[in-house]
């Protein structure tokens, strides 16, 4: 949207402005609509999977608004002269089946003949226009707390140079499809949450830096505590990462101070482009530990608290 | 014995792909990997020196670069 003109309007919440994860605008003074799409190529080769994960890919950034998803649309891009109709089939049964668990209502969609597969979702839902949750508004103070493990598009990579284990596919598609609800269903029970995105193409860094850029507070991220696939390790210190990662690194560093007790392949690893990956939440101190436990409590096993939002350095994120 | 790899055109992983490749073969003691964006440069040097090789020199060539790479 660079270079066009910023668009505002009374009943606009969360517009273009801060790349927030979805658009909100007010219908009434207790009722907004989210608003959000997403669709991407194939990142798994099971299409059944894939489906799942680009649903709960296109669902998550309703949930890192604070809201409750209710009806999406397909939206499809389909080879159907070279590829088999199964394909796509199977690729939309995996979708609904993670609609199903979402309870959100299937309600139209639309197809075109491309070159490239793509499938993803256009995704409406609701949320009380004084309980948005935007990736703007972190204190001094807050908590970070991250819920799901990194390195997703590292594994995406390693899968690519067929050189992937079974096991470390097979972990990181189940973190790629799980939904962000339970996650989300847990957060709103705080009224401390100050915000909050899901972390995505950009990496944890890329995002926390969208939370922190050009504002009066800045970021501590203790590398130790951050969840990830440690297996990706031997890889990243062999090259075998996204491209998106070194373009994420590239354009973020300038923001980010590293310690040296942080290894470089870690700092690669909060780099590392997400598909579906957690939420990324600054919520009061005092209740980050009683959140994060209570997301233990229900199988959110690796959400963990991250590091905390600080007054000094301001715009920038110390990685120690 | 000293060889060309031209990975360019391909994109992450290929390029780190096919130098490691190489460089497992034990056929080579050096190479020159030919590769036209800047990640790929990043990347397939961490691949030489991930595997005991050193990074001879890294020069600009056309629009892209060429990695030479030597086994210690």
């Amino acid at each position: 949207m660079c270079g066009l003109p910023l668009i505002s309007h009374p009943n606009l919440i969360a517009g273009i402005e801060h790349c927030d994860d979805a658009g909100v605008y007010k219908l009434r003074d207790d009722l907004a609509i989210i608003l959000t799409l997403d669709f991407f190529t194939p990142i798994v080769d099971d299409p059944y999977t894939f489906g799942q994960v680009a649903v709960a890919n296109s669902l998550s950034d309703v949930y890192a608004m604070g809201g409750e998803p209710l009806t999406a649309m397909n939206i499809i891009c389909f080879p159907i002269r070279t590829m088999d109709i199964s394909i796509l089939h199977e690729i939309l049964r995996g979708g609904l089946d993670k609609m199903k668990e979402a309870n959100v209502l299937l309600v139209g969609g639309h197809s075109v003949e491309d070159n490239e597969l793509k499938y993803g979702l256009s995704v409406t839902g609701t949320v009380h226009p004084d309980h948005v949750y935007l990736n703007r508004g972190a204190e001094a103070g807050d908590a970070l707390v991250l819920t799901k493990p990194l390195g997703t598009g590292i594994i995406n990579t390693i899968l690519k140079a067929d050189m992937a284990s079974a096991e470390m596919v097979n972990k990181s598609v189940r973190c790629m499809a799980e939904l962000n609800k339970k996650a989300a269903d847990v957060m709103r029970q705080f009224s401390s949450i100050h915000a909050c995105t899901d972390v995505t193409g950009f990496g944890l860094l890329g995002h926390a830096s969208e939370m922190i850029e050009g504002s009066d507070v800045g970021m501590v991220v203790d590398a130790s505590k951050v969840p990830i696939f440690s297996e990706v390790q031997p890889f990243v210190e062999m090259g075998i990462i996204p491209g998106g990662l070194n373009r994420n690194r590239n354009f973020r560093m300038p923001m980010v101070e590293v310690d040296n007790s942080c290894p470089p392949w870690l700092v690669d690893v909060f780099f590392d482009p997400q598909t579906s990956g957690g939420l990324l939440i600054a919520l009061s101190a005092d209740d980050a530990d009683r959140m994060v436990r209570q997301m233990n409590d229900i199988g959110i096993v690796d959400a963990s608290v991250i590091g905390e939002v600080v007054s000094e350095p301001k715009g920038k994120i110390i990685v120690m | 014995m000293s060889k060309i790899i031209d990975a360019r055109g391909f994109s992450c992983p290929q390029p780190v792909l096919m130098t490691l490749d190489e460089i497992r073969s034990g056929e080579v003691t050096e190479l020159e990997v030919l590769v036209d964006t800047d990640t790929s440069k990043e990347n397939v040097s961490r691949a030489a020196v991930s595997q005991g090789w050193t990074i001879i020199k890294v020069r600009e060539e056309g629009d892209g670069y060429a990695v030479v790479i030597k086994k210690d």
